[in-house]
């Protein structure tokens, strides 16, 4: 703070701070607690908010518990509420997309770092990033239209020999898993790039040296380093995915309903804004709790994801 | 369990750059080999070389009689020490020795077993469960050997092993390194750029320079007998005269030089190089009176304190530096600045040598 003052004098450093703390209070504090506090409140009338009917309860909580339907499972069969259903598989698909990112990203990020010449990086990062550049509903329409039934990917699999039908890509979860994994691998390669680079060349060659092979180089060596790594971009890929509502809306299905449609549903069809805060306050604390506990298992402490 | 190493007419290239030109060199089963150079040499490169992590551009390398061209690091029967140790920081100490073990599918309790075995040899018992970061640098440089050791490799080899060590520590290790070696008999190959580590270690020093092998002798040779003016240079202090030599005979030769003709040791296969004379500071001798030949007439302008011995820098007449140094064994008296005298040395002492071999 001194040496804020110090380079930039009283009247900018004041500046920047009331900035800094503007954007916090205004732009995240306050809102949040607003929509915090709402939650409990029932949805009314104008006219009746403030007046005896409002009073704080978990009601809108509760809401996720109502409406059963029948379900089996390996031919057991079970009810389960609609919603703690779709949460449920919002959770499940976003694990498998947290997998999928993982498996791609960790060969790119260990080819990138460790095999690459030095001098094509920057291309390879650039081809990387100019996906980026174009907005992420582009990006996700780009993939509705690969995955069409008659589009391009089952074109070009007929094509080559691949296939003999054209496959329906966008049933159930497969369009919502493959369009997040696309959007969200480079969340996943960076941190695992970062750990891996960071690795001293040296380890890999002495296990290497001293008979290691290459599945057990990774396993002894590579992984446990980057293992910080991995976990953030874990933690960041689960928690965009299962907080992403553009490609589920974009790329799902028929049969496929992601939790955070069911939230945009209270807000923009039933505008019961109550309801809606309740369920993205579910999301937001099953979530964290989801994630501490998948960090405790895999023995990760927050400061090293913070690194 | 040892073996022999050949590298014949070995080289190097890395792109355009040739890094290692032409070595040929036999190492003994069990001996303790030095390459000795200045950084960036290709000291290192000949060493992976060695251990299989590239290939030459040229030549062979027999490791035991047996050709490894094409054979990867993991299947030569060398373990690498390399410059940082490359410790795994995140396994246990008695994991990290264990570690080639646990690659052969070795159980458990061997492992751990083997591992304090090591352990002791390397003078670390008790050590097994501490973390590499708990360990100071001469440690972990036990640790280092004692991994590589576990394998039973027949060479090992060390690439500076000892530069990051202060020097008490440096001046410890390189006993323990020479006895280790001696207790295991293991073929070490040994990489440094400091002449002292190298002629106190080894049982034989190759000294390089620019990618190619100087010469290879027993320490003694290198020091008394260099091949080169590099070789002359770079392990020790050397007074330097141009000249031209003349009346070659019996392995001497007359030196003409702006002090006169100055007597010297010549080779045979030096004659027609370009040559200077070349003789070490401890040969070179004062005194008031001037010498039967060899002499050059000096005055003394600093005399510096050296501890075992003084060293007494003197000029000539025409400006040039003559250095010569005297045993703090108070036999010697030593000059006051400005004294005239007389510097003079043992034609057998003084050496006529061309400058290094290098490309072109
Ligand atoms: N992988 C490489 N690519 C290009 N040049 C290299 C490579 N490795 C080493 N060199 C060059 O080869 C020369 C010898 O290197 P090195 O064997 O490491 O020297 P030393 O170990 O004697 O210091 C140096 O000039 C170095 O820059
Ligand atoms: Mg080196």
């Amino acid at each position: 703070m001194n040496d804020l003052i110090r380079r930039y004098g009283v009247t900018i450093t004041a500046l920047m701070c009331l900035l800094v703390a503007f954007w916090l209070v205004m732009l995240v504090v306050v809102p949040n607690i607003t929509l915090f506090e709402q939650s409990f409140r029932p949805y009314l009338p104008v006219v009746e908010v403030g007046g005896p009917k409002d009073f704080y309860s978990f009601g809108n909580y509760a809401k996720v518990f109502d409406g059963s339907i029948e379900r089996t499972f390996f031919g057991y069969a079970y009810t389960i509420p609609v919603h703690v259903m779709t949460f449920g598989l919002t959770i499940w698909y976003s694990i498998v997309v947290t997998v999928a990112c993982f498996l791609l990203a960790y060969p790119l990020a260990f080819f990138m770092a460790k095999i690459a010449n030095p001098k094509s990086l920057p291309t390879l990062l650039l081809l990387l990033f100019i996906p980026l550049w174009v907005s992420e509903v582009l990006r996700a329409f780009a993939w509705w239209i690969i995955l069409a039934f008659k589009g391009p990917l089952n074109a070009l699999l007929l094509a080559i020999g691949a296939i003999e039908a054209p496959v329906r890509w966008i049933v159930d979860y497969d369009g919502v898993v493959i369009g997040l994994t696309y959007t969200y691998v480079l969340f996943m390669l960076f941190p695992i790039y970062n750990a891996i680079s960071s690795l001293d060349t040296n380890q890999i060659e002495a296990a290497d040296d001293l008979g290691a092979s290459w599945w057990r180089i990774h396993m002894r060596i590579v992984l446990p380093h980057a293992k910080p790594g991995i976990a953030s971009g874990c933690v960041m890929v689960f928690m965009l995915s299962a907080g992403s509502l553009l490609v589920p809306s974009i790329l799902g299905s028929t049969t496929s309903q992601w939790f955070t449609q069911t939230i945009d549903q209270w807000f923009k069809d039933a505008l019961d804004w109550n309801t809606a805060s309740a369920y993205a306050f579910i999301l937001l604390l099953l979530c964290t709790v989801f994630v501490s506990i998948a960090l405790k298992v895999f023995k990760v402490k927050l400061s090293d994801i913070a690194k | 369990m040892s073996a022999k190493i050949d590298l014949d007419n070995v080289s190097c290239d890395f792109g355009s750059f040739r890094a290692v030109d032409n070595a040929n060199v036999s190492i003994e089963p069990g001996e303790f080999f030095s390459f000795l150079g200045p950084s960036g040499c290709g000291k290192t490169t000949i060493l992976r070389m060695i251990s299989g992590f590239i290939n030459p551009t040229e030549g062979a390398i027999r490791i035991g009689g047996k050709d490894m061209r094409g054979q990867r690091p993991n299947q030569r029967p060398t373990a690498l020490i390399f410059q940082n140790l490359a410790l795994f920081p995140l396994m246990p100490i008695w994991e990290n020795i264990s570690f080639g073990l646990e690659v052969r599918g070795v159980d458990k309790v061997t492992r751990r077993k083997k591992a304090e075995e090591l352990l002791e040899l390397v003078d670390l018992k008790g050590a097994a469960d501490k973390m590499v970061s708990q360990l100071s640098g001469g440690q972990k440089q036990r640790v280092a050997i004692a991994r590589a050791l576990a394998v039973e490799p027949s060479v090992m080899l060390l690439d500076e092993p000892l530069s990051a060590l202060d020097l008490k520590l440096r001046q410890h290790m390189r006993a323990e390194l020479r006895a280790i070696q001696k207790r295991t008999g293991v073929t070490f190959i040994y990489i440094t750029h400091d002449q002292g580590e190298a002629l106190a270690m080894s049982d034989r020093v190759g000294v390089m320079s620019q990618g190619r092998i100087q010469q290879i002798a027993n320490p003694r040779d290198i020091y008394n007998a260099p091949i080169n003016g590099f070789v002359a240079g770079f392990v020790g202090e050397n007074n330097i005269f141009d000249g031209k030599a003349a009346a070659i005979s019996g392995g001497m030769a007359g030196f003409e030089t702006a002090y006169g003709t100055l007597r010297a040791r010549i080779n045979d296969d030096a004659k027609d190089k370009a040559l200077r004379l070349y003789v070490r500071p401890e040969h070179t001798l004062l005194s008031a009176t001037k010498a039967a030949e060899n002499s050059i007439p000096v005055t003394v302008s600093e005399v510096s304190f050296e501890g075992a011995f003084i060293s007494v820098l003197c000029h000539s007449d025409d400006g040039k530096l003559i250095v010569a140094e005297l045993r703090n064994d108070g036999s010697a008296t030593v000059p006051d600045i400005g004294t005239k005298l007389h510097a003079s040395f043992d034609a057998a002492r003084a050496a006529l040598l061309p400058d290094a071999n290098v490309r072109g």
